[in-house]
């Protein structure tokens, strides 16, 4: 692909060569001819002028009125051909005279010729010297002469002129070239900046704007166009942020509106499941239902609240240098998922993490291997390079290809039939956030054997965190 | 614990005060529940409180003004609720002086062995069959585990309960390293899940009250990655 500038260029260059060559090869041309008619015009009427003064002529002449024939036609340049009865008198070479010359002249017509004579051209000039009667007939004399002139000044002029010529198509050209470029310059730099302004607001620059909308032209007019469409995108995406931000402020009001009266049920829930046992059967089903809900309710809330967390930025580490492998060992412990799962998780691995948040990682990941896979859960603790990876597979029939992209997804129900499940429906969506702000990732997808394995890799340290120093 | 504890519970929003008075009545303590930080106060003031469930968002004198008038005036435990993962008030408590904190929504049980946990001031701190002197020396310091009072060139340090434990868990074993996480467990009865940041802030006022220059601590040291340690003086 050729370059808008270089194109340019060659079209410039193009167009002034074809213009010089046909203006100055046609000025070239034209001033030649003339020149060399009008030299040639004069040569003629010179000699023929000369030949007048030659008459009367000698009736059958001799080797000297040959020669003095010739002396008298031969001008400056000296040299002239005359020829009578089989003789020859004159300085010039008879080779000079070509066939073609000599019989036009031998039909009676002064005739002329231009001739190569190494670098330079003669004009060699032929004709008959008639008798003309007093009836007024003419026939030949029998004398022919031939004449020959040089066309050395006439010749440089011609040089003189090709030359110019030369010199004015090239200047022309270089011109051509300056101006190309200067054109080119002041298209393409408007041209480029146009780039450079759409990649940084393809960039997420939506401040980005074209300056050079001097002008009228049509670079103005899309620099104009460009920025009226920067403006409205800008207006749309501040829009479209305004309302997410309303909306994910609406959910984080929800929630914290939702937990003042959540936290005096959840206080009293511990004492309903006590007392539940002294109630008539239904009144305490009831209370039972109540307090299992308000706990369900509660979680809920808790995760909402920690994604409104992430979503405004506000979720922050709290590191510190743990052995990974204990730690997952507790999250296990705790959660009752011991006995369920099976463990490869070698000792003496350490990495800078929030435990904490490893701790809901693990959960959810474990969690939801026992509720939606089968049996046997494993949990794998490896490291690749500065990575932690940690894998959770199960042997359950895996993820439906349709499902894994949504795997991560808030409130995703793999099984539309499947009403509410254990979880809030945020856990993966949770967890998944919980890497990133570790810097790592969280993977679903498929074992070979099938079912699913579920892959956090987050790096072992934080760049930047100084571990362990007390605020 | 020979009588339940008795509880000030400051809480502004009605609901919640009533919901953790009747579980903590049905624990078998002693509540005494308030709307304000200054009411709060007058009853501290007026004696009879063992522990102090706090609320740090309240109308007038906020949680964090009431905890520090609290740790001025004495050692009485301090148990702040604030909203979920906040983690700024968390540390922002922490540094007033509470002692340890639960996240509202909470379950009674929940407070319940938190209040449990800042209340148990020895036992746990001492290996078991290595007596020790009830009076040790350390530097400046001199520690006795018997009376837990704490002198500092002779004079009485004040410490708060918790502080008061961290510093008898450390100088137990002078020179070890202890990780967070242990500290965790053995002073605030949590492990592993437990938040790092009390024993941080911990370490921090404990400093503020015991090192000569608590920029450059001498008692209680850190070692980057590993967690504290007591000495070596």
């Amino acid at each position: 692909m050729i370059g808008l500038r270089t194109r340019l260029l060659l079209a410039f260059a193009l167009l002034s060569a074809v213009t010089a060559a046909a203006v100055a090869g046609v000025g070239y041309a034209r001033s030649r001819d003339a020149i060399v008619q009008r030299t040639q015009d004069n040569a003629v009427i010179e000699t023929t002028n000369r030949i007048e003064q030659l008459y009367p002529l000698p009736a059958d002449p001799d080797q000297d009125a040959l020669e003095k024939i010739a002396g008298g036609v031969s001008g400056r340049e000296g040299n002239a051909l005359v020829e009578a009865n089989g003789l020859r008198a004159g300085g010039l070479d008879p080779s000079i005279v070509t066939a073609a010359l000599r019989e036009e002249v031998d039909s009676g017509r002064i005739a002329w010729q231009r001739v190569a004579a190494g670098n330079h051209t003669m004009l060699v000039i032929g004709s008959q010297l008639r008798i003309t009667d007093d009836s007024g007939v003419t026939e030949p004399s029998g004398i022919t002469v031939y004449v020959v002139r040089g066309l050395l000044p006439e010749e440089e002029v011609v040089h003189g002129l090709a030359r110019d010529a030369w010199l004015i198509g090239g200047a022309g050209v270089v011109m051509t070239m300056v101006l190309a470029l200067l054109a080119a310059r002041s298209v393409l730099r408007p041209v480029r900046e146009l780039q450079r302004t759409a990649q940084r607001l393809g960039s997420g620059d939506l401040n980005a704007r074209l300056h050079v909308v001097r002008g009228r032209d049509e670079l103005a007019a899309v620099a104009h166009t460009f920025n009226q469409t920067a403006e409205s995108l800008q207006h749309h995406v501040g829009e479209l942020r305004r309302m997410e931000s309303d909306a994910r402020r609406f959910v984080a009001d929800v929630s914290h509106e939702l937990r003042t009266p959540l936290a005096a049920m959840s206080a009293v829930t511990d004492m309903l499941d006590a007392e539940a046992a002294e109630l008539p059967p239904v009144a305490g089903e009831a209370v039972r239902l109540v307090s299992r809900e308000t706990h369900n309710l509660t979680r809920l809330v808790n995760d909402l609240i920690e994604v409104t967390r992430f979503d405004s930025g506000t979720a922050a580490l709290a590191l510190d240098e743990i052995d990974v492998a204990d730690a997952i060992r507790v999250t296990l412990r705790v959660r009752g998922f011991g006995d369920r799962v099976e463990t490869d998780l070698p000792d003496g691995i350490r990495a800078v993490v929030d435990p904490r948040r490893l701790d809901v990682i693990v959960a959810n990941l474990v969690g939801n291997a026992l509720r939606h896979g089968a049996p046997p859960v494993t949990v794998t603790l490896r490291t690749e390079g500065d990575d932690l990876v940690l894998t959770v597979t199960d042997a359950g029939p895996g993820l439906d290809p349709e499902v894994l992209p949504h795997v991560f997804d808030r409130f995703y129900k793999a099984d539309t039939a499947r009403s509410r499940s254990e979880g809030s429906g945020l856990g993966l969506a949770i967890a998944w956030e919980n890497a990133r702000l570790h810097g790592g990732a969280l993977i679903a997808g498929n074992g070979a054997g099938g079912g699913a394995v579920f892959t956090l890799r987050m790096p072992r340290h934080q760049p930047g965190q100084v571990v362990g120093v007390p605020r | 614990m020979s009588a339940m504890p008795k509880v000030l519970l400051i809480e502004d929003d009605q609901a919640v005060r009533d919901g953790l008075r009747i579980a903590l009545t049905y624990q078998g303590h002693t509540v005494d529940a308030v709307g304000s930080g200054e009411d709060g106060l007058a009853r501290i003031s007026g004696g009879d409180v063992d522990v102090v469930v706090l609320d740090l968002m309240l109308p007038g004198m906020d949680g964090f003004e009431v905890c520090r008038r609290i740790r001025a005036s004495g050692d009485l435990p301090i148990i702040m609720l604030t909203a979920r993962n906040d983690d700024i008030d968390v540390v922002a408590g922490l540094e007033a002086g509470a002692d340890d904190y639960v996240a509202k929504p909470a379950q009674a049980r929940v407070l319940e062995a938190r209040i449990k946990a800042v209340l148990r001031r020895t036992g746990g701190q001492r290996p078991a069959g290595t007596p020790k002197p009830a009076l040790e020396r350390h530097g400046k310091l001199t520690i006795d585990r018997e009376g837990l009072v704490v002198t500092k060139d002779g004079v009485p340090v004040a410490l708060a309960p918790t502080e008061l434990r961290l510093l008898l868990e450390l100088s137990a074993s002078p020179g070890r390293v202890q990780s967070r996480q242990h500290l965790l467990e053995s002073v605030w009865d949590q492990g592993y899940l437990g938040d790092s940041r009390l024993v941080d802030a911990c370490v921090q006022r404990l400093r503020a009250k015991i090192e000569d220059d608590p920029a450059a601590p001498v008692y209680v040291q850190t070692l980057r990655g590993f967690g504290y340690r007591f000495g070596p003086l």
